[in-house]
């Protein structure tokens, strides 16, 4: 990502801020995400003051008049302020409305951006909006410049579940815990974080290639200490993997203790 | 420097999941307060993660670790370091009675502005059909076209049954929903350096000024003012203001005779736009009922008389509200360089 997608942002306490910008195809996506939810609302207002009818159709007819206007223009301002800065298209595609300077967005702010999307639809499918999001610094339409708001990807790491995916197993490396200790200071982050790739998507594999991997994992572990015969030589590659990264990843009594009571019988 | 980064990330993961379980309970709740215990953690919890992120950022191995603490403490510090008011609660009668007067007031002169362009553009649609009437279909909408305003005020007054029988209020929300568009539209052009809004108010001038004189030079300036002024009364005044709201807003992006940053200008006057097109937003909604009931029935029906005079006590009412309501306590600031 070249540095003119992301903002950096800094704060009083002398911490860096590094915002993803959200680029002008994911937020197209997302806005016509959302324009499918507002023809979907209407029509579902549509159908329900339709009801209306057999009182009084031109009753009936200005309600559905009211309705469309208030939800095409009420829909962003209404999801971004109650989901802070989502639409429903925004959150499929990640991507969330912040304040500028990264300050908590307020009402005002996102009824304005709101509110000045007419000038950004212009001529005609967000030409303006577009334009600008594609060449402006910050990624900002109209509606966002002039609110002061800024559209970024919304990262959210999802760690994977290590209780689930070391569950159930016997770890051997744990007899040795002088050793483990060794290991957890020797293993890499990248070793690690490679290591916990590899069993995540374990699935994902050809068989073949799958013990070509972790044998090559393991070896790389097994040069960094070497453990007791009795207690490395009697597992596979891809187990001794799964120990050392039980060890890396979960150290502490807590863990070890889930691992016996897991192995018992 | 971190020697054993998974051990310290696996200390650190708790710190990092309460904060993240706060900030998602903030996003779940908005208008949720925090004791002062409670804050006080949500500090400490920030301020840790802050640090955390301080360390991480000297590691590159980890950038997914690091993308997720800039998240986290991204999230904590706009929540942390809001300085901006906390907008009491909103008061629509106070908003009404009070605020909307006195922000009409403060930016008086970028009313002016849409009144002079108007004004403009209307003396520009009347000569334009006085010297050349070969024009009339460029000037006046289609509507006009049809019938001289002679033909439409004779049919009109000999109709026996009524027009929008069964389709007022459809055609009153219809109105609404148009003219609150154009309004919305009118401010929205004022990102445009201000130059939309004027050549759209200029352009609602020219054809006002062309159906005025078209209507005038027929002999019908009274059917006229009698189908006008009930509901234009307040829905030219209304576009006016949301005309006002544009060139605000364009004053702030230009930025003439204030030397703050674009960012602050333009938060500085937000307030101001949202109250100026919320009041248009009311105004119109009066407007469109008044137009959709009342403008289409004409003599001998409804005397013009009475639409003439309902017309102008709006008119005075409107002008005695924006000049005169709300000035009962304090003074009101005027905008510099406006």
């Amino acid at each position: 990502m070249s540095d003119d997608e992301r903002l950096v942002l800094r704060t009083p306490e002398g911490i860096s801020f590094t915002l993803p910008l959200a680029g002008p195809v994911s937020r197209l996506l997302a806005c016509a995400i959302d324009v499918g939810c507002v023809a979907a609302l209407s029509s579902f207002a549509g159908a329900g003051l339709g009801l209306l009818g057999f009182v009084s159709a031109d009753l009936a007819r200005a309600l559905m008049v009211l309705a469309y206007f208030a939800i095409s223009v009420g829909y962003g301002m209404t999801a971004e302020w109650f989901w802070r800065g989502q639409t429903l298209g925004k959150r499929v595609l990640q991507l969330r409305v912040i304040d500028a300077e990264g300050l908590r967005l307020t009402p005002g702010q996102v009824v304005v951006r709101n509110l000045l999307r007419p000038v950004d639809l212009l001529p005609a499918f967000y030409l303006v909006g577009g334009t600008f999001a594609a060449t402006t610094r910050r990624a900002q339409r109209l509606g966002d410049i002039a609110a002061n708001t800024i559209v970024i990807r919304n990262v959210r790491v999802a760690q994977p579940d290590l209780d689930q995916l070391l569950a159930g197993k016997f770890n051997s490396l744990r007899e040795a815990p002088h050793l483990a200790a060794r290991l957890r200071h020797s293993v890499s982050p990248a070793a690690a974080s490679v290591a916990l790739q590899a069993l995540v998507r374990r699935d994902e594999f050809e068989p073949e290639a799958r013990v070509r991997l972790f044998a090559d994992i393991a070896a790389g572990f097994r040069s960094l200490v070497e453990f007791p015969p009795e207690t490395a030589d009697a597992i596979g590659d891809e187990q001794y993997v799964r120990d050392v990264v039980d060890i890396v990843y979960r150290s502490g009594p807590r863990a070890g203790a889930s691992a016996r009571a897991s192995a018992r019988p | 420097m971190i020697i054993d980064l998974p051990r310290f990330i696996a200390s650190a993961r708790p710190h990092w999941d309460e904060l993240e379980q706060m900030l998602d309970r903030f996003a779940a709740e908005p208008g949720l307060r925090l004791d002062i215990d409670r804050a006080r953690r949500f500090y400490n919890l920030y301020q840790r993660c802050a640090a955390d992120l301080a360390r991480v950022q000297t590691f590159s191995a980890e950038p997914e670790v690091r993308a997720h603490l800039e998240s986290l403490v991204l999230r904590a510090y706009g929540e942390i370091h809001e300085t901006r008011e906390r907008s009491r609660r909103w008061r629509p009668w106070e908003w009404f009675r009070r605020t909307l007067p006195r922000t009409f007031r403060r930016h008086a002169a970028a009313f002016g502005l849409a009144v002079v362009v108007t004004v403009a553009g209307c003396a520009f649609g009347g000569v334009a059909l006085l010297t050349d009437p070969g024009a009339k279909a460029a000037l006046l909408p289609e509507p006009h076209l049809r019938l001289t305003p002679s033909q439409r005020v004779a049919r009109e007054e000999s109709a026996t049954a009524d027009p929008l029988a069964g389709a007022k209020t459809t055609f009153s929300a219809f109105l609404m929903t148009h003219n609150i568009r154009v309004s919305l539209l009118a401010l929205a052009l004022g990102m445009t350096w201000g130059i939309g809004t004027a050549v759209l108010l200029f352009a609602n001038g020219v054809t006002l000024g062309a159906i005025v004189v078209d209507y005038v030079s027929d002999g019908q300036g009274t059917f006229l003012a009698g189908w006008l002024l009930p509901h234009g009364a307040v829905e030219i005044p209304s576009i006016l203001i949301a005309g006002q709201a544009g060139l605000v807003l364009a004053h702030a992006l230009i930025g003439r005779a204030d030397a703050r940053p674009l960012e602050m200008r333009l938060r500085r006057i937000l307030p101001d736009l949202l109250t100026l097109i919320g009041g248009v937003a009311i105004l119109l909604v009066w407007a469109g009922t008044v137009e959709a009931f009342l403008s289409q029935y004409h003599a001998p029906f409804l005397p013009y008389g009475i639409k003439i005079a309902l017309g102008c006590v709006e008119l005075a009412l409107l002008a005695w509200f924006l000049t005169l309501a709300g000035r009962d306590d304090r003074q009101e600031a005027p905008v510099n360089g406006e």
